[in-house]
């Protein structure tokens, strides 16, 4: 019976039990609250009920309570404010280190890939105790990717990349929800996060043949798509030279600073004109409409594993299967 | 069977003139408040069939009941229905248009014919969006989110969307005609500070309707556009921003939040006063409370976009007003509870749903406060913790105060009495279904629940079945107060000019009011809530 009636849900990640924490806090503080108005309605309800020949005693109101109930309140609800910003400061900062998974939605399923070049649909598979994040695009309308036991929630939205992130910490199958209205099948959006022990997770990456890394088919596109003509390693190219840029900060013609990161990449690879490099030209291609969202991620996945190599040899690449983020 | 004494008939806005046109063409603000009432009880009537097949649908995991585009399109028009046709006209539209000029003592509303013109707008509107219903109807939630509403949606979006433009045309004359009335209408000797609290709430409501309805309408019509002549605004393959959408929606529809539940705190307020015969402790604080919900409900949209995409800075900022924002409501709700200490308290009707508010606010406000707090948002937006958290507050706490009201103004609109035990066991029954309805959906969405699903896992059922129970308590709440008005507007016991011995000007006139309102214009010489003045009269039953 109680199978079929649970009322709290499964705590499977390093932060939800952060966030329920918060809650059962909130729901102690509530619950005194409604307790202790309810009471005091009863009790001035029963005690002051009218009865004949007695008759309310006016009373004007006082500044003391008046002030006593606005300040105290409002010291709870800063620290409220306070707890509820450290968790959501933790969700929002993903590690450094975490390992990554392309995420692409669409009306009405999710698409994965893993930087091991494992693609699922509606199902991820994660060991227990790594950090992984989230890179998610959504190829029509906003999609949102929801993992209750994981107390995680972010909108994938289409045109750019959201991210979010989480440790699994108990090994299990969980629900993954489409959050955000979507569309006729909205309700059917759903998939499945498959917690796995380190050993199983590797069995099961061994187990199905992939083409190669996620960075691997982004370096075959690289060449395709023609992009290694002007991005060339050494600083010959028209293009800018994109080895260990993830990460940095660029100088931009019109006098900006931004910080490459994966929207960075994204536009740039959509609509080259919105951010001219210093000291280039706007000469490449709009790839808007050219590369599926799946091609965009391999690229972005590509370029994010270019890393000067460790030799400092001229114009060498190295394509390393974990990405490496260059220390600031 | 008691035959009830005919005399000779005061002549009263109601018995001054007959036939259709009477009402159509008439410019008293009595007349206008009943035209409203009867269509806005249409459309929540509307409203509340398609939440009731919503529920039904919810009995099973599987869709079973309806099919998939069915059920989007029934919670979308539930939503657009009940928020547009229903909650955002219903207590200023209906009470406040009947009593605003009544209780600041005015013959009328300042621009009688503006608001004949509203209602007006309100049926064309109404009459649009019943063609949109049952031409296909809308899909799109009733929030309107793009690119789903502009570019992949194949319902009436078009049509749904100018539908409510106009509504909203509606809403702002009428707060214009209140704003304008309210500064300068009022009789002699009445102050600022000798307002009863029902005005007071009231300029709040109309200062938001103005300010915000614009930007609802803009952000409709660029909908509308988008999806007939291709704009691109929201679509990001050409450069627009979806997200730029949900900006502008909430900074409407989180203010119209307020539009609905202040009005509600309006009559929460004079009923208090009323069956306490008490001043109302802290006047001076609850009316600024409600000037101060008013404002800082303007810079706090963005907590309905926490998980939306929106940088980490701007969560803290609009987190953290969201929690001044608290502050106003909790103030007010503190001072109805003290306003109870050392006051003659009965349990009439009226007083039975404003407990019902209380009650209800209270648990809506503080489940607001999860909301706000940002790392639980995360894991609670767009989950059935989020549906029950606002229909606490508007069903809970609007629409009880909404019914309270019309009981307690109904000998003045009527002239006759409603039937006192009905109404208690009416009172009761919404209290009750309103509680087995949408606190299991509380739970529903801690577990995870997503709110807007037609089909959903097995292990949220049995909190499902319970909801949908509740649902048909709380319809059979809201049937009977309709049947017994009704009835009592012929067989109803006549109503004497102040059946409650309540204080406010709207009761020295008599019952119901001439269509002037008063035969002298009334000169205020005392502090609203005067109760020790009033003889406490002989229809409130007296307990035990």
């Amino acid at each position: 019976m109680f199978d079929n009636f649970p009322l709290w849900p499964a705590r499977a990640s390093a932060g939800a039990a952060n966030v329920d924490a918060l809650f059962i806090f909130l729901l102690a503080l509530s619950a005194f609250m409604c307790l202790a108005i309810f009471a005091m309605i009863l009790i001035f309800a029963t005690m002051y009920r009218r009865r004949r020949g007695v008759e309310a005693e006016q009373i004007e109101g006082s500044p003391e309570l008046e002030i006593t109930w606005s300040i105290i309140p409002m010291g709870i609800f800063l620290a409220i404010f306070a707890w509820g910003a450290v968790i959501y400061f933790h969700e929002r900062t993903p590690p450094r280190s975490a390992s990554e998974v392309y995420v692409v939605a669409k009306q009405w399923m999710w698409k994965l890939e893993h930087q091991e070049g494992q693609r699922e649909i509606n199902e991820l598979h994660v060991p227990v105790g790594r950090d992984v994040k989230l890179i998610m695009t959504s190829q029509d309308v906003i999609h949102s990717f929801y993992v209750p036991a994981f107390r995680i929630k972010q909108d994938v939205l289409p045109g750019r990349y959201t991210t979010a992130w989480f440790r699994a910490t108990k090994p299990g199958v969980y629900h993954l929800f489409c959050s955000q209205y979507c569309g006729t099948m909205h309700s059917g959006m759903i998939g499945q996060v498959v917690v796995m022990e380190p050993a199983q997770y590797e069995a099961w990456l061994s187990g199905g043949g992939t083409s190669g890394s996620l960075a691997a088919s982004g370096d075959t596109l690289f060449q395709q798509l023609g992009c290694s003509t002007c991005h060339r390693s050494d600083s010959q190219g028209r293009g800018p030279n994109l080895v260990g840029i993830f990460g940095q900060p660029v100088q931009l013609e019109d006098g900006r600073t931004l910080t490459v990161d994966e929207n960075y990449l994204r536009t740039c690879i959509l609509s080259p004109s919105k951010n001219i490099p210093s000291g280039f030209k706007p000469i490449m291609p709009v790839f808007q409409g050219l590369v599926s969202e799946e091609q965009i991620n391999a690229l972005v996945a590509y370029i994010k594993s270019l890393t000067p190599s460790p030799a400092g040899g001229q114009g060498s690449v190295s394509l390393a299967p974990q990405p490496q983020y260059p220390k600031e | 069977m008691a035959t009830v004494a005919v005399t000779a008939e005061r002549e009263n806005y109601l018995n001054k003139e007959y036939g259709i046109r009477s009402w159509l063409l008439t410019t008293d603000h009595k007349r206008i408040a009943l035209l409203y009432l009867a269509s806005i009880t249409f459309f929540f009537f509307i409203g509340g069939f398609f939440a009731l097949l919503i529920r039904l649908e919810l009995l099973t995991p599987a869709g079973d009941l309806v099919q998939a585009d069915t059920y989007n399109k029934l919670f979308s028009m539930h939503g657009q229905v009940m928020i547009f046709f229903f909650l955002i006209p219903s207590i200023p539209a209906v009470l406040g248009n009947f009593l605003v000029p009544l209780m600041i003592g005015a013959k009328d509303l300042a621009f009688p014919r503006i608001n004949l013109l509203s209602w007006y707008l309100y049926i064309i509107a109404g009459v649009i969006y019943l063609h949109c219903i049952v031409t296909g109807g809308v899909d799109t939630g009733w929030t309107f989110y793009t690119p789903f509403s502009t570019a992949f949606s194949n319902t009436r979006v078009i049509e749904a969307g100018i539908s409510i433009f106009i509504a909203g045309f509606s809403s702002i004359l009428t707060g214009l005609n209140f704003v304008v009335t309210i500064h300068r209408m009022r009789a002699p000797g009445m102050t600022w500070s000798r307002l009863p609290l029902f005005i007071w709430a009231h300029y709040a409501t109309s200062i938001i309707q103005l300010l915000g309805t614009p930007v609802l309408a803009i952000t409709l019509l660029l909908v509308v556009f988008e999806r007939a002549f291709n704009l691109g605004i929201f679509d990001p393959t050409r450069g627009g921003d979806p997200l730029l959408f949900q900006h502008l929606f909430w900074f409407y529809s989180h203010p119209a939040v307020y539009i609905m539940i202040l009005p509600a705190m309006a009559v929460e307020s004079e009923v208090v006063a009323c069956f306490t015969r008490k001043r109302i402790f802290g006047y001076n604080f609850v009316a600024m409370s409600s000037i101060a919900i008013a404002v800082f409900g303007f810079l706090v949209w963005a907590h309905h976009m926490f998980v939306a995409g929106i940088s980490l800075y701007s969560a803290l900022i609009f987190s953290i007003l969201s929690y001044l924002v608290a502050v106003p409501s909790a103030i007010k709700v503190f001072n109805w509870t003290a306003t109870m200490y050392k006051g003659s308290i009965s349990f009439t009707t009226p007083m039975l749903y404003a407990f019902g508010f209380i009650g209800l606010f209270t648990m809506g406000g503080l489940t607001g406060l999860f909301l706000a707090a940002l790392g639980i948002d995360v894991h609670v937006h767009d989950t059935y913790f989020v549906i029950a958290h606002f229909h606490y507050i508007m069903v809970g706490g609007a629409v009880m105060g909404y019914l309270g009201g019309l009981h307690f103004w109904w000998p003045k609109i009527s002239g006759r009495m409603y039937p006192e035990g009905w109404g208690r066991l009416a009172a009761l029954l919404v209290f009750a279904g309103f509680n087995l309805t949408f606190f299991p959906q509380f739970i529903l969405g801690y577990m995870g629940m997503p709110r807007r699903y037609w089909q959903y896992p097995p292990e949220f059922q049995v909190l499902n079945v319970l909801s949908t129970a509740g649902s048909t308590i709380l319809a059979v709440g809201y049937v009977l107060p309709m049947v017994y008005f009704l009835w009592s507007m012929r067989y109803g016991k006549i109503a004497s000019d102040n059946p409650w011995g309540a204080a406010g000007l709207e009761w020295q006139t008599s019952s119901p009011p001439p269509t002037f309102n008063f035969d002298e214009t009334p000169v205020v010489t005392w502090e609203a809530y005067n109760y020790e003045e009033i003889p406490a009269p002989a229809e409130v039953p007296v307990e035990r």
